[in-house]
């Protein structure tokens, strides 16, 4: 059994090594001349602004979250939806308690301001 | 009633209990964002909401008891319905309703979110209660993580206060990380065995057919998950500070009942899917049962943050509970059980007396605190001085009868240096505990009149006395609890056919 996975362990090593030798190479071998130019953050690109840390109000985070809920709900209903022939009464029993639950956390959203922008 | 499995109708009343709660949760949440966000009550006032939630935790202790009655007939892949798991539900309920009858005047005065607050408490509850009645490690998962993420909500729900945003990020942090491990254990597990069910797993072991390096592995990571939860001693970083910047009646249900929830689990996957493999994990148990007892006791005796104390208290008690699992015998499982009762009943208890003195914004919390509150409130601080003489060990109390238990169960697994080690290290333990009863009653109050006036109405004092009253009667008369919970390891222990018993070195 474990003889099958050798060559994926041979993949591996060559693979460390590769990756290993490269960066040593490039290390050992090329030539170190700084200028002023190579010191800055980008070099070639445009020079930064600001801190690059911004806040961000957290009403973008709470949009976020109801859109992850809501696209989870899609994911569940379209494939029961395509199938629900075949999965009859229990799935759409087991669909509507999921729903019903949602909803509950859907009401309190919208009772707690969640969804109000201002 | 006679449940068969077959049909997905009987799993839905295997798990009654646990939808009873879910569905009281979602009552809560929504009677609470309908009243209290329309008008706050003033602060100080108790919360009408915390009644609906004991309602909710009643029914589910109704639906339970019900499952008493259940016959189960047919395979059972996922839900376990024996006796250690109606038992463990018992307890968490018991916590849950505890935690909710002794935070009613804490969660007003210090204007926390109520009903999400008692919400997220319950469904907590509702994940240590799948964590108990589980035999699939994904559901365990699931329920771990049911039960992990209210507990980081519910550590960081003091949004005014930095330390408990402090204590809920390292929590998340920490917790996540040990979920990792266990997430992957599980993995491991199921290549090596090619089964996420703990009886399958115990039967591909005990048949051979387990490819060991894997198991062996993944066992180990599993390991190291649960010892992160349960906090023992080389993975129990996180949790005097996530225990001190908690609001108190968080520190109170996650030192009790979180903690009893993952010892549940702990022992259910080592006692149900490894047996055959004790050999080679009870070595690994022992080291951290002897860690976790020693280590924490000494690092408590120089606290001066009562709540700190308690934190490090709450993890040498970890200690003692790992003994049952190393000895891994019918009496020290009964004893876990019946130690994991008393402690819940007696932390909740000690960590309500310290959210009474610590008065409005948890400024109080140092021993000389402590002061002058015997001889001003002369009930409170007896009750309080019972529950520090059961943590500590104390004749008469249940905590005593839980430690002779536990010693009992090691010393027929033959294991003495641990037994001995625990009785050291109880007695070392006195001096802290002690400590704390000796500047109540000996010394004055650092501020005069600092202790004439405290928040505790009539639901707390009517908890505070009926824990007190538990103590003092499973110290005295232990032997009917300590019988069901033998019966209820029975249940356990036919479970994985009776290889268990009497296992030791």
């Amino acid at each position: 059994m474990s003889a099958s996975y050798i060559p994926i362990l041979m993949l591996f090593g060559v693979s460390i090594v590769n990756a290993v030798g490269m960066a040593v190479a490039s290390h050992v071998l090329n030539p170190r001349r700084a200028t002023s130019e190579k010191d800055m953050p980008y070099e070639s690109g445009m020079i930064p602004l600001g801190d690059t840390r911004a806040r961000f109000s957290v009403k973008f985070y709470m949009v976020a979250i109801s859109f992850i809920i809501f696209d989870l709900e899609a994911i569940f209903l379209i494939p029961w939806a395509v199938e629900m022939r075949y999965l009859g009464w229990e799935g759409f029993i087991a669909m509507s308690i999921f729903v019903m639950v949602l909803v509950v956390g859907f009401v309190y959203e919208w009772q707690k301001g969640g969804l109000d922008w201002e | 009633m006679e449940l068969d499995f077959t049909s997905s109708a009987d799993y839905l009343w295997a798990f009654l209990p646990e939808i009873v709660l879910s569905v009281s949760a979602m009552v809560v949440l929504l009677v609470g964002v309908f009243t209290e966000d329309r008008d706050p009550p003033a602060a100080g006032d108790p919360s009408p909401l915390g009644w609906v939630a004991l309602v909710g935790i009643l029914l589910a202790g109704l639906a339970n008891g019900w499952l008493h009655g259940v016959e189960t007939t047919g395979a059972s892949s996922m839900v376990a319905m024996d006796g250690f798991r109606l038992f463990s539900n018992w307890l968490f309920l018991a916590g849950a309703g505890l935690t909710i009858l002794l935070s009613f005047p804490y969660l007003s005065r210090q204007r926390l979110q109520i009903g999400e607050f008692y919400s997220l408490l319950m469904l907590a509850t509702v994940g240590m209660m799948v964590m108990g009645g589980t035999r699939n490690l994904l559901l365990l998962f699931l329920a771990i993580e049911t039960m992990s993420i209210a507990a980081y909500v519910l550590t960081a729900m003091n949004r005014r206060d930095r330390k408990s945003a402090e204590a809920g990020l390292k929590y998340f942090l920490l917790g996540a990380f040990s979920s990792a491990f266990l997430l992957y254990g599980i993995a491991l597990v199921w290549g090596g065995t090619g089964s996420a069910n703990l009886p399958e797993i115990a039967a591909a072991i005990q048949a051979g057919a387990a490819f060991s390096p894997l198991l062996i592995a993944g066992m180990a990571l599993l390991a190291i998950g649960f010892a992160f939860k349960v906090a023992a001693v080389p993975f129990h970083m996180w949790t005097p500070d996530v225990y001190e910047g908690a609001p108190t009646p968080t520190t109170a249900f996650m030192a009790a009942a979180v903690k009893a929830a993952s010892f549940v689990a702990f022992v259910r996957v080592f006692m149900e899917a490894f047996p055959a493999l004790y050999e080679s994990w009870y070595p690994v148990i022992w080291w951290l049962a002897a860690l976790t007892m020693v280590i924490p006791n000494l690092i408590a005796l120089s606290q001066s943050n009562v709540k700190r104390m308690l934190a490090y208290s709450s993890v040498a008690h970890g200690g003692y509970l790992l003994v049952a699992l190393a000895a891994a015998n019918e009496t020290a499982m009964a004893g876990l059980l019946f130690y994991l009762l008393v402690y819940t009943v007696m932390n909740i208890g000690a960590l309500a007396v310290v959210m009474i003195v610590s008065g409005h914004s948890e400024e109080r919390m140092q021993v000389e605190d402590y002061g002058g509150f015997g001889w001003s409130q002369p009930l409170l601080a007896t009750i309080f001085t019972i529950f520090l003489l059961s943590l500590a060990g104390f004749p008469g109390t249940g905590g005593f009868m839980a430690k002779i238990y536990l010693l009992q169960g090691a010393v027929e697994s033959s294991l003495w240096t641990l037994a001995i080690t625990l009785a050291v290290v109880t007695v070392i333990s006195y001096y802290y505990y002690l400590r704390v009863a000796w500047y109540m009653w000996m010394r004055p109050a650092p501020v005069e009149g600092a202790h004439t006036r405290v928040w505790a109405p009539l639901p707390m004092r009517m908890g505070l006395v009926g824990s007190a009253a538990v103590i003092i009667y499973l110290g005295i008369f232990p032997s009917g609890l300590m019988e069901g919970a033998r019966v209820a390891v029975g249940g356990f222990g036919r479970a994985v056919g009776g290889v268990l018993l009497g296992l030791g070195p």
